[in-house]
């Protein structure tokens, strides 16, 4: 009977571990208090409570003050997400923090914007310095998660004269797909087994993945665009 | 081998909690059956099929929402990141705990972005439905399964459109539909899975309707039936939202596919 019984509460464990995961996933770092006065430099308290030396109220900290590492509110590195890139390996998009990023949605099989929007990818890199094509990485990611397979982006890929390290394919589930086009403006929809409408929008994003430029529709002067790029990398 | 009967029983257990928890989630829900509709903006305006699948009874309301961000802290107004939901997430609530006595507990929440709203379905073990299963479940009257050619049911809905401040009414009441689903029209706008799979332009405010620049594949979408005003509207405010947007008549609801049938289904 204490058999079952311990069963039942491992069960009850699984359970709760097993129950929606983003649990406790963001702990929220722990309030600091600090004096207006900077009495004692930049001494924190973690409690409310009033300076020994002015005797005023302690004031809480903003939350904001990032720390070297931290990921800001308005990051795309906030999104948990994993996708499969074009040799077949799975990554997070915080992998690719550091760099400018230049991202556009896409889906290997279209025949009427896509290879356009390709253009403009490639027109854009073209047009960064050379000295500075290091810290730029373009990501294409798919619409259509289940044509577009790893296989699928490495023909994709080599086809464009795009298979080197800066040049990035994803896929990922139809969820997080969904997902990354609401962040970043992009509406699709399937219209027939073979084709997708779609928002023709290549985004930039700066080293922190915050969106700093949207460039909207096709084959469209693209100095803007690259302009921004280049501010970001200076 | 000592331990496979004590795994036996957990495993059993396991099963049992499983469905009990299934049963528990799906009492305020009902099915919704399968079948084929051409809605506004489709595929060259043909018919689309929909599969059965269960829908919440009634909106997610405040009380439940509280429960939630009491649940998942990163949810809860001062703490959601921006990325996730806008100034206005929950800015009615009177504290991250409590909504306050202006907003009434069982009333829709509204002010909820896309990702919360996805979040806390997620949570649920469910989903938010899509454009089509949305439209396709809201186009019965108390009736029948399908009332858009009804003038007295498209009325109802602009009636509705036109009346200030509904989103703080109760949950209920409003009509009761064909399925037994409360609320689809009356409360409050509903935020779908894939609301922006809506391709009347990037922005509605711009005006053009069939922009071949910024849309591929544009000229294949049309609205269907111009007569079906009200679902015009809910069509052009479907795409004039963003992700992160919290908005004080937007609103939302669960579903959750019937069955393991999941292929069909393109968000």
């Amino acid at each position: 009977m204490k058999k079952i019984f311990n069963a039942g509460l491992l069960c009850l464990l699984v359970v709760n571990l097993i129950g929606c995961n983003t649990k406790n996933s963001t702990k929220t770092t722990a309030e600091k208090y600090q004096c207006p006065m900077h009495c004692e430099g930049d001494k924190t308290y973690d409690q409310p409570d009033k300076c020994s030396v002015c005797k005023m109220d302690l004031q809480l900290l903003a939350k904001n003050n990032k720390k070297e590492g931290e990921i800001s509110e308005l990051s795309i590195y906030n999104l948990p997400s994993k996708w499969t890139n074009q040799n077949n390996a799975e990554i997070q998009l915080k992998a690719l923090k550091g760099d400018v990023l230049v991202m556009v949605m896409i889906y290997t099989s279209c025949q009427t914007a896509c290879p356009r929007l390709v253009a403009d990818m490639r027109g854009i890199e073209e047009q960064i310095p050379a000295d500075k094509k290091d810290q730029v990485t373009l990501v294409f990611v798919s619409i259509d998660p289940e044509t577009d397979t790893p296989q699928r982006l490495k023909e994709f890929a080599k086809e464009n004269q795009m298979d080197s390290k800066k040049w990035v394919f994803l896929r990922g589930s139809e969820a997080d797909t969904r997902e990354f086009s609401a962040v970043l403006a992009v509406n699709y929809k399937k219209i027939s087994p073979m084709d997708f409408s779609h928002s023709n929008i290549i985004s930039v994003f700066d080293q922190e993945g915050e969106l700093a430029y949207q460039q909207e529709g096709l084959g469209v002067n693209n100095k803007e665009t690259v302009s921004k790029i280049i501010e970001l990398v200076q | 081998m000592i331990l496979s009967p004590f795994f036996k029983v957990a495993f059993t257990l396991i099963g049992i909690i499983a469905v009990n928890i299934v049963s528990a989630q799906s009492e305020h829900m009902v099915t919704v059956k399968g079948g084929t509709y051409i809605p506004l903006y489709g595929v060259d305006s043909t018919a689309v099929t929909v599969e059965e699948f269960s829908m919440d009874v009634y909106p997610v309301t405040n009380k439940e929402y509280l429960k939630f961000v009491q649940e998942y802290p990163e949810w809860k107004k001062s703490t959601v990141k921006r990325l996730f939901a806008d100034g206005n997430y929950l800015v009615n609530w009177e504290s991250d705990e409590s909504f306050g006595n202006q907003l009434a507990d069982d009333a829709a929440v509204t002010n909820v972005s896309w990702f919360a709203a996805r979040k806390y379905c997620e949570c649920q073990g469910k989903r938010l439905p899509t454009v089509d299963e949305w439209e396709y479940a809201a186009m019965a009257d108390k009736s029948n399964p399908d009332a858009r050619k009804k003038e007295s049911y498209n009325q109802l809905i602009l009636d509705w459109y036109e009346a200030p401040k509904t989103f703080n009414n109760a949950i209920g009441s409003t009509f009761k539909n064909y399925w037994g689903i409360y609320d689809l029209h009356g409360l409050v706008w509903e935020w779908t899975m894939d609301f922006n799979s809506v391709l009347i332009s990037g922005e509605s405010r711009k005006d053009v309707d069939k922009d071949s620049n910024l849309f591929c594949g544009s000229a294949a979408v049309g609205a269907s039936d111009l007569m079906n005003y009200a679902a015009f509207m809910r069509y052009a405010f479907r795409g004039s939202l963003k992700a992160n947007y919290a908005i004080r008549n937007l609103g939302f609801r669960c579903v959750k596919t019937n069955g393991s049938n999941n292929k069909n289904l393109t968000y």
